[in-house]
């Protein structure tokens, strides 16, 4: 499967609040950013956290700007994410 | 488990763990110490430093290190796979235009080979939480006063990957040997909290 996602897209990270253990943290839930880079394929650790076997999917660095992720500040963050965590940000605009 | 954190609940629970393993056969006594040892074995910010000191005297491996740093930290005799796979590092090059500074907020992810275990600082809630939030604030209180004009980066090393920042070269060290400028290379400014 290619990556779904490139350098320069616009991204909408998922808002959910998953009951168990992941790694989209929760500042940057239901946030827009831009794909930075691909960070590589990795399985996904919301599931192996969960004792399953999940085939490794592209991951991630994207970037938000502090201001949309939390109404102030004039720097970025970038985060590292799975591709599931990640919409076009069209799709849901 | 070494005895770092002899008095808390997860310890005890650890311990369990690791007994109930050595008593079925699947763990040596002592194999999970020995095994932390080796992972650590070699771990220094005199790494990290090497690596920009060269980077700051061939541009060429500064380039190929921003490219793919896996790759580029073999050719100082460096590597990412000591653990139990190789991780991804990405190395971030401050400007004058932007600083960029590391962090975990979910946990304390930290390129160990690279830097040597992290300061227990960097494992702070406070540092975590705020990091993030107010990075140029948070620079201030460590002694980072950068001027308005340059925008912050923060890293979070939410997952596979672990972050190493490329502090920029300081005036008047022209005259430095690759060696000299490796020592003027501190932990702090690997992480971002510092300058150099």
């Amino acid at each position: 499967m290619p990556d779904r996602f490139a350098p320069g897209d616009r991204v909408r990270t998922r808002a959910l609040d998953p009951a168990g253990h992941t790694r989209l943290p929760r500042y940057a839930r239901g946030a827009v950013g831009t794909v930075v880079e691909p960070a590589g394929r990795h399985p996904l650790a919301d599931d192996r956290a969960r004792g399953l076997r999940p085939d490794p999917q592209p991951v991630y660095h994207v970037r938000f700007a502090a201001a949309d992720l939390f109404g102030d500040g004039d720097h970025s963050v970038t985060v590292e994410l799975w591709e599931d965590y990640l919409t076009p940000a069209e799709e849901q605009a | 488990m070494s005895g770092h954190h002899a008095s808390s609940t997860i310890s005890a629970e650890v311990r369990a763990v690791e007994a109930f393993l050595e008593e079925r056969g699947l763990l040596e006594p002592g194999e999970i110490d020995t095994r932390i040892d080796e992972f650590l074995a070699g771990g220094s910010p005199a790494n990290g430093a090497r690596i920009v000191a060269r980077a700051w005297v061939d541009a060429r491996f500064a380039e190929r290190l921003l490219a793919d740093a896996n790759i580029a930290i073999r050719e100082v005799g460096l590597s990412m796979a000591g653990g139990i796979q190789e991780q991804r590092l990405k190395v971030v090059a401050n400007s004058a235009e932007e600083h960029n500074v590391v962090v975990c907020t979910l946990c304390s992810c930290y390129p160990i080979a690279l830097l040597g275990p992290s300061p227990s600082w960097y494992k702070s809630e406070a540092y975590r939480s705020r990091v993030v939030r107010e990075p140029r604030g948070v620079l201030r209180e460590l002694g980072l006063e950068l001027p308005a004009s340059t925008a912050i980066a923060v890293w979070d090393a939410s997952a596979e990957s672990r972050y190493m920042v490329m502090p920029r070269r300081p005036e008047g060290t022209d005259g430095l040997s690759e060696e000299e400028l490796a020592g003027l290379v501190t932990r702090k400014g690997l992480i971002g909290t510092a300058a150099v």
